[in-house]
């Protein structure tokens, strides 16, 4: 009876090995064959047997990209606009998720609401009226127009709350029992103990800012305000494409954005493990 | 005192400013707009014209049924993956633990476009895919130019930048069942299967329901994949709403109609979230 469970507990435990390699292999090879195109030819992504080493054509890749795009400035741009945007909606989403947890006022409840339940609305709703009021106002083209749209993330709301709820009220009451006022407490008190939701929640925000795609295709008019994304869904010509020179975009706009997910990894997972459980 | 009160309209006026602009304003704007046509240089109310020419468009149904095939499949082999890959990580046999769960995450790192336009070159005729596919004896298949192929690229290629996603919140909620649960069942004799139907299941459900929720709501906006990855080809096999609103709004420049087909998913995203409630939630 005991070596029957032993020997199930083996095979389970290869079972296991085997399903987890299997998907291992799925979610991984992709990526080194993306990385393996950004250094060859646009040929060589149609040979047989396939192409699955390295080649030497690197730098041209990247310089026949950065012909076609202009890659400094495209950089910049997806750089700029998604660091602007943590910075500013990581203040917006903190100082609101802070009073939401830690104030009691009235229509607390109804205005939190309605911030989580316009999750469940579609982007796209939101759309070509957004079009429209940046069109009015001479808006479209600009940073401002990609940045201020989705400063007020709920999603980075609710995860800052979490965060907030956790933060013992007696400390709170002390500072004001000493005279402190609300903005210096949040600033010097409960701020600098919220560093790791801040990290995550950043993470999000720069990800999410990072990666967008339908509202800078609609917002941007000319190349030189291309984001990443936007530039990079310009590469698949009509009549011909040079495979090496998306696969190196493709890569540019990957390999950094993992390298940054892969150090905050720790951060990122327990801000998402923080978020679902409650 | 007097300052505590009013503190936290402080805090909250920057968000709910933004808010009322950037959301709540487009939101009833396009509702406003969907009722709307414009002729003559000005924009006049027409009812729910809009809506009884999306009634008879038959684009419209095209996207409306695409959306839907892919849902339906997409959505359920994505969970239980998911939901599979979860339970494994979460066994306390398992070492390693922390390279797996990073390595399944790691697709949904990327952009959306990069991984669309990825998948793009492999599903090509004489791409990785199906060159891998001919040692098996297979194919080759027509991926992205066959009506059926087109759809299940697509689905594959959901499947495989979100399944990870999906593993972690599922792994979220794992870890909060008390051990004491699983020892239990077994000192009662029920097996693996058996206690993975009777405790994780069950316990899972209201984490099901959200993550059920929130890939309804991803697929229903169903936008960068086709864009990038069949431009909603061929013909219309891979039109969705959301390529639908855009081609409406963006390349006709016909506000008003994209503006009902973004109702239409508006309410789908209603509906369906609510019939999730009914059917996972039955307690809260």
């Amino acid at each position: 009876m005991k070596q029957k469970t032993k020997t199930q507990v083996m095979f389970g435990k290869v079972g296991m090995y085997v399903l987890l390699g299997i998907f291992l292999v799925i979610s991984i090879f992709p990526f080194y064959w993306m990385l393996v195109g950004s250094t060859n030819s646009s040929d060589k992504m149609f040979t047989s047997p396939p192409t699955l080493s390295f080649g030497g054509q690197f730098m041209e890749n990247l310089i026949n990209l950065d012909n076609t795009v202009g890659i400094g400035r495209v950089l910049f741009n997806s750089l700029f606009v998604s660091g602007t945007y943590v910075v500013l909606a990581l203040i917006v989403s903190s100082t609101a998720a802070y009073a939401f947890a830690k104030f009691d006022f009235k229509g607390r409840n109804v205005i939190f609401t309605i911030l989580i339940l316009s999750m469940m609305i579609p982007y796209q709703a939101t759309l070509i009226p957004l079009f429209q009021m940046m069109s009015a106002y001479g808006l479209l083209n600009t940073y401002f127009a990609l940045i201020a749209p989705q400063l007020c993330y709920p999603f980075a709301i609710f995860l800052m709350r979490q965060n907030f709820l956790a933060f013992p009220s007696e400390l709170l009451e002390s500072a004001r029992l000493d005279g402190a006022g609300e903005f210096k407490i949040f600033l010097k008190i409960v701020l600098p103990s919220m560093k790791p939701a801040l990290a995550a929640t950043s993470i999000f925000l720069f990800m999410y800012q990072w990666n967008n795609f339908m509202w800078p295709l609609v917002a941007i008019r000319t190349q030189d305000m291309y984001t990443f994304p936007v530039a990079l869904s310009t590469l698949s010509g009509v009549s011909y494409t040079d495979y090496g020179q998306m696969m190196m975009g493709i890569s540019i706009a990957t390999v950094p954005i993992m390298i940054f997910f892969l150090v905050l990894q720790r951060h990122f997972i327990s801000g998402m493990l923080g978020s679902a459980v409650k | 005192m007097n300052q505590t009160n009013r503190a936290p309209y402080f805090f909250i006026a920057p968000a709910v400013i933004l808010f009322l602009v950037f959301t709540a304003y487009p939101i009833l704007a396009s509702l406003y707009l969907s009722f709307q046509r414009y002729e003559g240089g000005s924009y006049s109310f027409v009812g729910l014209a809009n809506y009884s020419r999306l009634m008879g468009d038959s684009i419209f149904w095209t996207a409306l049924s695409n959306t839907f095939i892919i849902f339906i499949f997409q959505v359920p082999i994505m969970l239980i993956l998911a939901m599979i890959l979860a339970s494994v990580l979460n066994s306390q046999l398992l070492k390693l633990k922390g390279f797996f769960r990073v390595s399944f995450f790691l697709p949904a790192v990327t952009s959306l476009v990069a991984y669309s336009l990825l998948f793009s070159v492999m599903l090509q005729d004489n791409g990785l895919f199906n060159e891998l596919l001919s040692y098996i004896g297979i194919g080759p298949i027509p991926w992205l130019s066959d009506a059926t192929w087109a759809k299940v690229s697509i689905i594959m290629a959901m499947t495989w930048r979100w399944t990870g996603y999906n593993m972690i919140i599922f792994l979220a909620a794992l870890q909060n069942i008390p051990e004491e649960m699983y020892e239990a069942a077994s000192i009662d004799g029920a097996g693996k299967i058996r206690q993975f139907f009777s405790i994780t299941i069950p316990n899972l459900k209201p984490i099901i329901l959200f993550a059920g929720i929130l890939s309804t709501i991803g697929t229903l906006q169903l936008f960068d994949e086709p864009f990038n990855l069949t431009s909603g080809g061929p013909g219309n096999a891979t039109m969705t709403l959301g390529l639908y609103i855009y081609e409406n709004g963006f390349e006709y420049f016909d506000f008003s109609y994209g503006s009902a087909v973004a109702y239409v998913v508006v309410v789908l995203v209603a509906v369906l979230s609510f019939v999730q409630f009914k059917f996972t939630g039955d307690k809260s």
